[in-house]
Order: C-alpha cells, then structure tokens, then sequence
C-alpha cells in the first residue's frame, strides 16, 4: 500500500518504482527499463541510428540478444552448423553479429547452447524476474508479464531509445482485471484460457490497457502455462499483461543462472512478496469467466478473436448486427474457405505446427509427446515440433520426447520462431490449413494463402493423428 | 525527424477492420537492415496477384483515380499486431501520411507518431461518411492540421481529432524524443544510484 494506505495494483507498484520522471501535462512518464531483449529483425535501424549519432549502449549489462525469427530450424550440418542459406536472413544475422559485439552486448547466435525464441531464453535464464520492466522489439514481449513483470513490445525507434538511455516515454496505460475463477477440466489448457479471453473481448478490448489475470484457474497454473496465458495478451490488444508472482513463480526462478542467490535471494524474495495488489486495490475494468465452462477452443477466421469452443459452428456474417464487423467476418471466412454453419471439428488439416513463444516450452512439448506416444501422425498431415530454445530442445531429447515425435511422423527441428511468422522458410503453402499452436492467424501469417487454426498443443497433437480438426478429449482415457 | 505542421491530400479508403501488421507489411520483407524501400512492399499480399509482382486491378491502391492518395481511411482498430516499424515505415514509402480510424493499436500508434505519420481517430459515423465520399469522389480532398488538431472535410465542416500534447509538440516542431531522453542523462544516473540493479549481468 501507499503511505497514506491507498491500496495498489501490482501494475501500478511496478510501475511507480520504475519512474524516472512522472507524467506531467508536457510529456509523459520516463521509465526506467532492467532488461532489454534484443534480436536480429527490429534492432538493425536502431544500431544505425546509435552509429549515426555517435551513441553507444547505456547498460549493455541490461541488454541481451538473440537470434530467433529469421533463423533456419534445419538439421545442423557435418561441422554441427545450422547453414543459413536465404542471403538477406544471412546479412541480417551477420548485421546483428556486429552490432552486439561493437556495441558490448551479450549474444546467443544461431546454434548457441542457450540460443532461442527471446521468450523463451529470458525466463529459462532466470533473467526475467518479478517487479521488473522488461521490453523488447516483439509484442510478444507480454509474455514475461507472467512472472509479475511489466513488460511490453516496442518499435525500433524505442528499441534505439532503450539502447541509448535506458529509459523511455510512456503514457501511463490503463488496467483491467482479468478473472478466470474454478478449476479446468481435463484437456482444457491455458491456450484455451486465453482464446476464450480474447474471443470474448475482441482483439482491440484491451487496447491502451494492462491486463492483471487473477483467480484460482490462473493461481493453478505452472508457469509456462501462465507465460501461454501472458503472451497473448497483445493478441487482445493489451500491451502487458501481468500475474501476480507467488510459490509457483520463486520456484521457478531458484536456482536459474541469472536468478539472485545467498543473502540477494532472501533480499529479492522480500521485496516480490510485496508486489501483488493490495486487496481493495482499483481496476478500471474487470471481467470474469469460468474456467468450469471452458472446453478447447480453437481460432476459425484471420484474427485471434476470432475464436469458439472447439465443437461450435462457425458464425454467419448475417448474425453480426455491427456493419464493419459483418463485412471483417464475411472477408475471413472467404480467405478460410470456410461456411457459416460449418464445424470444424472433423476439418481435414494439411500440416500441424506445435512451436512459438506461445506454446514452445518443455510442459507444452511433453503434454503433446504424451499424447502422441504409440500414435502416428495421419499420412495426409505434415507435423513439425519447433522446441522454443535450444535448452528446451536438450531436454526434450533427455526425456526422448524428439523420439516419440520423430516415430509418431513428426520433424523434430532446431529452435526458432518457425512457422509462427514464416520468415525462414518453414511456412504453409497457398491453401494449406495448419493446426498451429502459434498466436496469430492472420492472413499469410504462417505463409502466403496458408489458413491457420490457433490451438492447444494438446488440440494440435489430437489433430495430426486424426489428420482432422479433433477435441483432444475424448481420447485422453489413460494419459493422466 | 521532418516537422509536421498540416497535411493536405487526397483520399483512399480500404473499409477493413482490424488491418493487422501482417497485411501492411508481410513477415517476409523484415529481413532488411535498413528502412529504405518498403514502399513496394505495403500490403503487399493484397496489392499484387499470385506472383507477387502484377498489380491487382481490384485492389483500391491499383486503381488508377486513387494514384497519389496520401490519405488512408480504414475500418476500426488499425495496426494491430506486430510491433514492427516497417508498418509505418511501408505506408510512409507508399505516399501515405496520415491513416483516419476508430481507433489504433498502441504500438503502431507509437511507432506511426514517431516517423510523423499521423494517426487520426474519428468516429464512426465520419468514418462510414469518409468511406462513402472516398468511394464517391476520388478527388475528395481532406486537411489534417496538427496545431489545431482539426480535419477538415470538403464541406468545410471541421473535426477535431485527439493528440496528446507531448506527440503534437514533437510533430509541430520534427523533435525526437530521443534527444529528450538523452538530456535527462543526470536524472537517470541518479535514479540508478538510488535503486538497486536487478540483473547484475546478462552476460
Ligand atoms: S515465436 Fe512468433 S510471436 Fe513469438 S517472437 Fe517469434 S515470431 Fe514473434
């Protein structure tokens, strides 16, 4: 609480205790950033920027880089090199190179032990801690929000001004209670949380907000799960979205490279006990869901929002009262190929795509291996698993799960971003639907004409077996 | 960046909702290392056929009446999605200056205000009236002054857009906020003095 006994958000604690300077009438907020991810595609205008100004790096002990979106995920070559053959990918990954070691910046390169998806490495490092502001070049950076950081995508322009000064200016946004109340039936998994959250409030709900998630279906999570949850945030316009940090989360961090040890521990614990939101404490908007009521969910159009229980029918434009709406709807559907009316359980799929920030991390690969275990991928159905970073993929082949895959059908690769973004080479082809456990189905999102389902990495492993758009429960007797 | 004090030009209207980062510059073309020549590539999955190279003759930017439009009026919540500038970067190299919505996703806000393409919210009703107008009359002409944070239609009717007065300041005078933080170096120093590091290294 304040001083004068005014109760707090979690949001508004980290925030206050970031202000290099408050908001005024004149300009807004100067915020202090700890830690700067940086990798390869939206930091190269900035480094020339630094160049051309004559700047350098305030806290390259703050910054950390990988690369992660343009990278090939093939096979490792003789020499144990991942080739890059796409030239452009080449000189940007050389760009980067340079960039980090003239500018002092540690970096994980293209086949590095520690080298990943820059949210995935971030938390396994045990760089991302509670209380921190946390920013990147990536919307995807709401991710880290799930260890009660405030941590929020930027451009390159900012990633320039984080370079330079460590800091940036911000308008203070706004919050929003995110409640997710009662226990999660078995199948049913964060993804599926969080689709429903966005399918509720539209991709522009939570736009000039900051999500807090509470509740016990959220307080149940691990904390991949939780990441899964915060990670799409953007996906519901919010810029952040934040979890209240607790035993799930302390566990998570002991022990990490990067986490406080001895006396810094005890210290560092003190202070993220503090962080929670005071009870009493005001939200400027709240909602509720049931997790009890929550079943798969699975994305039909070319939004996130766009998304219904896995056994619904897609909706009719004719349903949509809003003309706009109708017209975005009526646009979708025809990119998807898709009937109003129409179920998609039971769609033929062409490729299966279990990988991204989203749902990359060791729980997600084990939940799918599980399930995949003794079954096959249908022959019509091109399966890829993309683990998140390269610590995730030494684990995965420690417990054999690339094994379970590879003799399921499935290709086992190299860590990147993938198919999420279709930057590398690994993309659909014009028609292809994909059950992906990615986080955006926009149109091309995943390759030029490709059609994306958004799901669960259980949903997804239950739909390559079947070759077919599948509710992963029915066949789930005896997994647990 | 250049001074922003008025924008003048005519307009074009995609009536789309939600236009996503994806479509104003496919992942594809973010291999660059530079922010030249983006222009070619905004909306570039719309704008060209299955080749990637011929124009689409439907597509509103290919026809020939709207050639030179600098004024693009969308449907509701622009620019959602990715954080990359090249969106902003795109647009600015395909002659557009200014994007008229119901509302814009926050970092495209930000990055758009920062390379001085003005983002101007409206309501719906001048919105669908926009869209009408922009279909009816290709040469419809529109005025978007940044001191006085009006729009004005061709009827001389005038419509005052929000701009929070820190974005305006940088607009009307082409100040990057950069050199405001850098001059702040002092206070930072002190704030680093007085709270402690979290992370000691990353390396
Ligand atoms: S996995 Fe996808 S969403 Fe995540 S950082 Fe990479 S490209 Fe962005």
């Amino acid at each position: 609480m304040t001083p004068n006994g005014k109760p707090r958000t979690l949001f508004e604690k980290v925030w206050n205790s970031h202000l290099v300077r408050a908001q005024s009438d004149d300009a807004p907020a100067v915020l202090y950033i700890d830690l700067h991810l940086v990798h390869e595609v939206t930091s190269p205008q900035a480094f020339s920027m630094l160049r051309e100004r004559g700047l350098t790096v305030r806290r390259p002990d703050q910054t950390i880089g990988t690369m992660d979106h343009s990278t090939p995920t093939t096979p490792r070559n003789e020499l144990g090199v991942i080739p890059v053959s796409d030239a452009m990918a080449a000189r940007q990954l050389d760009t980067f190179t340079r960039n980090c070691r003239d500018f002092g910046i540690p970096m994980y390169a293209l086949g590095d032990e520690h080298q990943g998806i820059v949210h995935v490495i971030g938390p396994e490092k045990g760089l991302t801690q509670p209380g921190m502001t946390v920013v990147c070049g990536d919307s995807h950076t709401s991710t880290h929000g799930a260890f009660g950081a405030l941590a929020f995508g930027i451009g390159t322009s900012e990633v320039g001004h984080v370079l330079a000064t460590q800091t940036l200016l911000q308008n203070r946004p706004q919050t929003m209670a995110v409640n997710v109340n009662g226990r999660l039936g078995d199948g049913v998994t964060a993804k599926d949380i969080i689709l429903a959250v966005i399918a509720r409030i539209g991709i522009g709900g939570g736009t000039g907000r900051v999500f807090e998630y509470r509740g016990d279906a959220i307080r149940s999570l691990n904390m991949e799960g939780r990441m899964t949850v915060c990670n799409m945030s953007i996906e519901g316009g919010a810029r952040a979205g934040m979890i209240a940090p607790d035993d799930t989360t302390f566990a998570y961090i002991h022990g990490r490279e990067h986490a406080p040890s001895g006396a810094d521990w005890d210290a560092a614990l003190a202070n993220w006990r503090g962080l929670p939101s005071d009870d009493g404490a005001a939200f400027d908007k709240e909602i509720t869901l049931r997790a009890d009521e929550l079943i798969p969910m699975i994305t039909y159009g070319t939004n996130p929002g766009m998304g219904i229980p896995i056994d619904a029918t897609v909706p009719a434009p004719e349903s949509e009262n809003d003309l706009n709406r109708r017209i975005a709807l009526d646009k979708a559907l025809t990119y998807m190929d898709l009937q109003p009316g129409q179920k998609l359980l039971g769609k033929s799929i062409d490729v299966v795509f279990i990988g991204s920030c989203t749902n990359s991390r060791i729980t997600d690969l084990r939940q799918a291996a599980k399930f995949i275990k003794g079954r096959k991928v249908a022959d019509s159905v091109r399966m890829m698993v993309v683990p998140g970073s390269q610590q995730v993929k030494r684990q995965a082949e420690s417990e054999g799960l690339d094994r379970v895959f590879r003799d399921a059908g499935a290709e086992w690769r190299e860590a990147g971003c993938s198919m999420c973004i279709a930057m590398n080479g690994d993309q659909l082809e014009p028609g292809q639907y994909a059950v992906s456990t990615s986080n955006r189905n926009f149109e091309g999102r995943q390759g030029k004409g490709g059609r994306t389902f958004l799901a669960s990495p259980l949903t997804a492993a239950a739909s390559a077996v079947a070759g077919a758009v599948t509710d992963p429960r029915p066949m789930l007797a005896g997994l647990t | 960046m250049e001074k922003v004090k008025r924008i003048r030009g005519s307009i074009v209207a995609i009536p789309v909702n939600d236009i996503d980062t994806d479509q104003i510059i496919p992942a594809r073309f973010l291999k660059v290392t530079d922010k030249q020549g983006l222009g070619k590539a905004a909306f570039c999955d719309w704008r060209y056929l299955e080749d990637g190279e011929t124009p689409n003759p439907d597509f509103v930017l290919n026809k020939p009446e709207y050639q030179g439009a600098s004024i693009l009026i969308a449907g509701n919540n622009f620019g959602c999605g990715s954080s990359r500038e090249h969106a902003p970067w795109a647009l600015l190299g395909a002659g557009i200056n200014a994007v008229i919505s119901t509302e814009f996703a926050d970092i495209f806000r930000n990055n758009a205000l920062k390379n001085g393409l003005l983002p101007i919210i409206v309501d719906e009703d001048t919105q669908q009236q926009l869209f009408s107008l922009a279909d009816e009359d290709p040469t419809t002409t529109l005025i978007a002054d940044v001191e006085s944070q009006t729009l004005t239609l061709p009827d001389g009717r005038e419509i005052r857009f929000p701009l929070d007065g820190f974005s305006k300041y940088c607009l009307l005078n082409g100040v990057d906020q950069l050199g405001y933080l850098l001059a702040l170096d002092d206070v930072v120093t002190a704030f680093e003095t007085s709270n402690p590091q979290r992370v000691m290294t990353t390396a």
